[in-house]
């Protein structure tokens, strides 16, 4: 398991946890960032952050700092 | 007799709210109800404004309120709360909704509907408007609306808000769903939620008579930290919090965890209701959005087209913007003119043609910037542009604390502050909105550059420094820095203590990309051109005008006498002496320059200036110059017309002399002195004023835009205040050291 912010584009892995604060973790959940949610890094910004996700069909950016307490198991792999 | 008018006073209005995700068409929905006509009012909240606007479709009035877009209703800020207050009736100006229409992407439905179940717990006849459905159908993805109607209990109305599809089927579905009771299904909390809600109803219903909706006590259990929880403390005292706290450490316990429980159970409902509604396909479709986001968010691509498109924006603000700006300044000019050869001399003929002219000249002069860089904005986000932006720069701003929405505002704002603060409207996060917008008039805009240009000219040497570098160009180029460097500065020292709090979270959806309507883009240039005018023109046009009695009063009669007697004396020389008419007509300009200065020094601003003179010497400068720099309040620019009518040039500065290296503004400075025979004007005061005008906020719209665009006359001050002060202590600075410098060279 790794951390969001570590998928490079392309990659593709389901939300395992989310460690933010509950002010942001709310809003994450909101946006249908859930457990068990397919979700894929489209782009990174030029300069290396935010990041492109896409989830459930639509696209989300968010900063590394809010990604890197997002677990995900990468696509492929197995718990 | 005509009774119809009494009918129509008893029928009230049907009260509609008008909800959605941002990037649903909202906005055009709402366009297409309403028309252009018929505005009912716009309520300002703390940073984002809601409007009313009258149907003009239905059986019966219907006022439509159009809430800006959000995903959820959780609220976190004030602007949020107001939303939540809106469809539970406690705002006074708007009556309790009688229906609510929430307006969903279809392509995107699942997450569009996590609004729509929060709002079905409210109780309100809610009707969906399911919109985009020609983007889901492009990528595959069906969504049966009579199914999802039946799924959901609550109508379902396919429109298409874009072409005006469906707007009437809409409205009848709503005035029916007004007159019937709700049959909505809406999802289950388990029972140690409920039962949390009654425990925190019960103990606060005995302290106090009025009762809570239950909406908002979920929320405040549900949101920690946030606006319901806020106005619970504010009603019932601190002691809430702690039972909220303890509330939710128990739901934790029973197996409900704050916030997680409340997404969970919606998208577990959301996902179990809409299944037998929607079909798509088992592989996602490529989109154009895919393929046009892998050029425009490539890592050098991306920043190229960027780049491009800024530089085509800028451009247009900066440049082509004079080509209309240049007309109306000539035709108020010429206006002012013809005025003054209709009036004779005196106070009449001063208010039209310096007040009231110049005055409504300094409003119109913004609106080819703000035209046209709205229509820019408008076309970029209605096609989807402005988030992949916000994200592309997102970095480079986050460094002062700011995030990538500030980025478009502040570079608008190197052409003219008062469209880039407008332009700021798109930041959600309040503090970073009210940042933006403070530091935006320290970015270099086009107007100081008569300053810069009329000063560098006379007194920067052109000595190259290298290649085709000459120091002037330096000094100009410095200039535009400073203010790149202060801002930042300034930004990140405001969000370290005005404006600190949480960091703002920078989640932001990138919409799929679609062709701009060329309605809505025209649609909202002619609102924030209109708007403008509107709300700021009249206090522009007011400074304007306190700033001209200012200069123009009082008229001491003995000036009057002591001219009048060089006028005559001057025409008698020239019957007897013969003096060429021509030569006549210069001296005469020469005495009525003399009499113009000799006036402005004993107006009201002159003896400001006088006054002001010990604590501007600090920075190298005479009265005069403390006076032309609070002349200039209402505009920068203006500054450089009242040096020329205190230095006796005559305000039309841009004639040059014999040789014409200076203009003639430019040798009377070059020429100025103190009492005592030095100099007024060297290289250290001339870049004194140079720094002054780079930091300072002499532009009385900037200053009204900020305190209408924030709502608040503290902000408009403050800045005045903070940019005051940047500007007096650089120019005190850079004449101290300055002078050190040449001292020290000599």
């Amino acid at each position: 398991m790794i951390t969001l912010d570590r998928l490079i584009p392309g990659q593709k892995g389901s939300i395992q946890s989310i460690s933010a604060p509950p002010a942001i973790l709310q809003r994450l959940l909101e946006m249908g960032l859930l457990e068990g949610e397919e979700v894929e890094v489209v782009a990174l910004a030029p300069f290396g952050d935010p990041i492109d996700l896409r989830i459930h069909g639509f696209q989300l950016s968010i900063r590394k700092s809010e990604a890197s307490t997002i677990q995900v198991l990468l696509a492929g792999e197995s718990s | 007799m005509n009774v119809s008018v009494g009918h129509a006073e008893s029928v009230r209005p049907l009260s509609i709210v008008l909800i959605g995700n941002p990037n649903t068409g909202k906005t055009t929905l709402f366009n297409a109800l309403t028309g252009l006509r018929h505005r009912v009012g716009n309520y300002p909240g703390v940073t984002v404004e809601t409007k009313t606007a009258r149907a003009r479709f239905g059986s019966r009035p219907i006022d439509v309120t159009d809430v800006p877009g959000t995903y959820s209703l959780s609220p976190r800020s004030p602007d949020e709360m107001l939303a939540v207050d809106l469809l539970l009736g406690n705002r006074s100006e708007i009556p309790k909704p009688d229906a609510v229409v929430c307006i969903v992407d279809a392509s995107n439905i699942e997450r569009n509907l996590y609004l729509t179940t929060q709002i079905l717990e409210l109780g309100l006849p809610v009707v969906l408007a399911l919109n985009m459905t020609d983007v889901a159908e492009s990528q595959d993805i069906q969504v049966d609306a009579r199914q999802l109607s039946q799924s959901l209990g609550i109508p379902v109305i396919r429109v298409q808000a874009n072409a005006k599809k469906g707007v009437s089927e809409l409205i009848s579905a709503v005035e029916q769903a007004a007159s019937s009771d709700s049959t909505a299904h809406s999802p289950e909390f388990p029972t140690p939620f409920r039962d949390a809600v009654e425990q925190l109803a019960r103990s606060l219903g005995h302290s106090h008579d009025a009762a809570i909706p239950p909406y908002l006590l979920m929320r405040a259990l549900l949101d920690a930290g946030g606006a319901s929880e806020a106005r619970l403390i504010e009603r019932f005292g601190s002691s809430v919090s702690a039972q909220l706290r303890e509330l939710r450490d128990r739901l934790g316990k029973e197996g409900c965890p704050i916030p997680a429980v409340e997404p969970r159970i919606r998208y577990r409902w959301i996902s179990e209701h809409v299944r037998p509604a929607v079909r798509r396909p088992i592989e996602r479709k490529q989109t154009s959005t895919d393929r046009i986001d892998r050029i425009l968010l490539h890592r050098v691509w991306g920043i190229i087209v960027f780049l491009l498109l800024m530089t085509i924006i800028f451009q247009s603000i900066y440049t082509f913007a004079d080509y209309v700006m240049s007309p109306i300044d000539a035709g108020f000019g010429a206006l002012g003119e013809w005025v003054e050869h209709q009036l004779p001399e005196g106070p009449v003929r001063s208010l039209l043609v310096n007040g009231i002219i110049a005055g409504v000249g300094n409003v119109l002069i913004f609106l080819p910037q703000i035209l046209i860089l709205f229509g820019f904005l408008a076309i970029l986000e209605d096609c989807g542009y402005m988030a992949r932006a916000a994200f592309l720069m997102d970095k480079v701003m986050a460094g002062c604390g700011l995030s990538g929405k500030s980025f478009v505002p502040l570079l608008s704002s190197f052409a003219c502050a008062v469209p880039g603060i407008m332009s700021a409207r798109t930041i959600e996060n309040r503090r970073d909105r009210i940042a933006t917008v403070l530091i935006a008039p320290l970015m270099s805009c086009s107007a100081r550059l008569p300053v810069y240009v009329l000063l560098i000219g006379a007194f920067v040497p052109a000595t190259p420094i290298l290649g085709p570098f000459t120091y002037q160009g330096l000094v100009l180029v410095s200039l535009y820095c400073l203010g790149l460097v202060i801002a930042p500065l300034v930004a990140w020292t405001l969000k370290n203590t005005l404006l600190r709090g949480e960091k703002p979270v920078f989640i932001m959806e990138l919409p799929g990309y679609k062709w701009p309507s060329i309605e809505t883009v025209i649609w909202r240039m002619l609102e924030r051109g209109w708007s403008f005018v509107q709300r700021a023109g009249t206090l522009i046009l007011a400074t304007t005008i306190v700033i001209w009695a200012l200069q123009y009063y009082p008229r001491s009669p003995e000036i009057e006498a002591h001219y009048d007697k060089e006028f005559a004396e001057l025409e008698a020389r020239g019957k007897s002496n013969g003096i060429s008419v021509e030569d006549l007509d210069a001296q005469r300009i020469e005495i009525e320059h003399r009499m113009e200065a000799a006036y402005q020094k004993q107006s009201f601003l002159g003896r400001l200036g006088k006054f002001v003179e010990p604590a501007v010497k600090p920075l190298g400068w005479d009265w005069r110059i403390g006076m032309a720099a609070i002349a200039s309040f209402p505009a920068r620019e203006v500054v450089v017309s009242a040096l020329g009518t205190i230095y006796s040039v005559g305000h039309d500065v841009d004639d040059s002399d014999e040789d014409g290296s200076f203009t003639r503004l430019q040798n009377a400075l070059r020429a100025a002195r103190w009492p005592d025979g030095r100099v007024v004007f060297n290289l250290p005061v001339a870049l004194s004023i140079l720094v002054f005008f780079a930091l300072c906020s002499q532009c009385a719209a900037t200053l009204v835009v900020i305190r209408k665009e924030l709502n608040s006359s503290k902000w408009a001050a403050f800045t005045f205040v903070y940019m005051t002060t940047l500007a007096y202590l650089g120019a005190f600075i850079t004449y101290q050291v300055g002078s050190w410098w040449i001292s020290r060279g000599v």
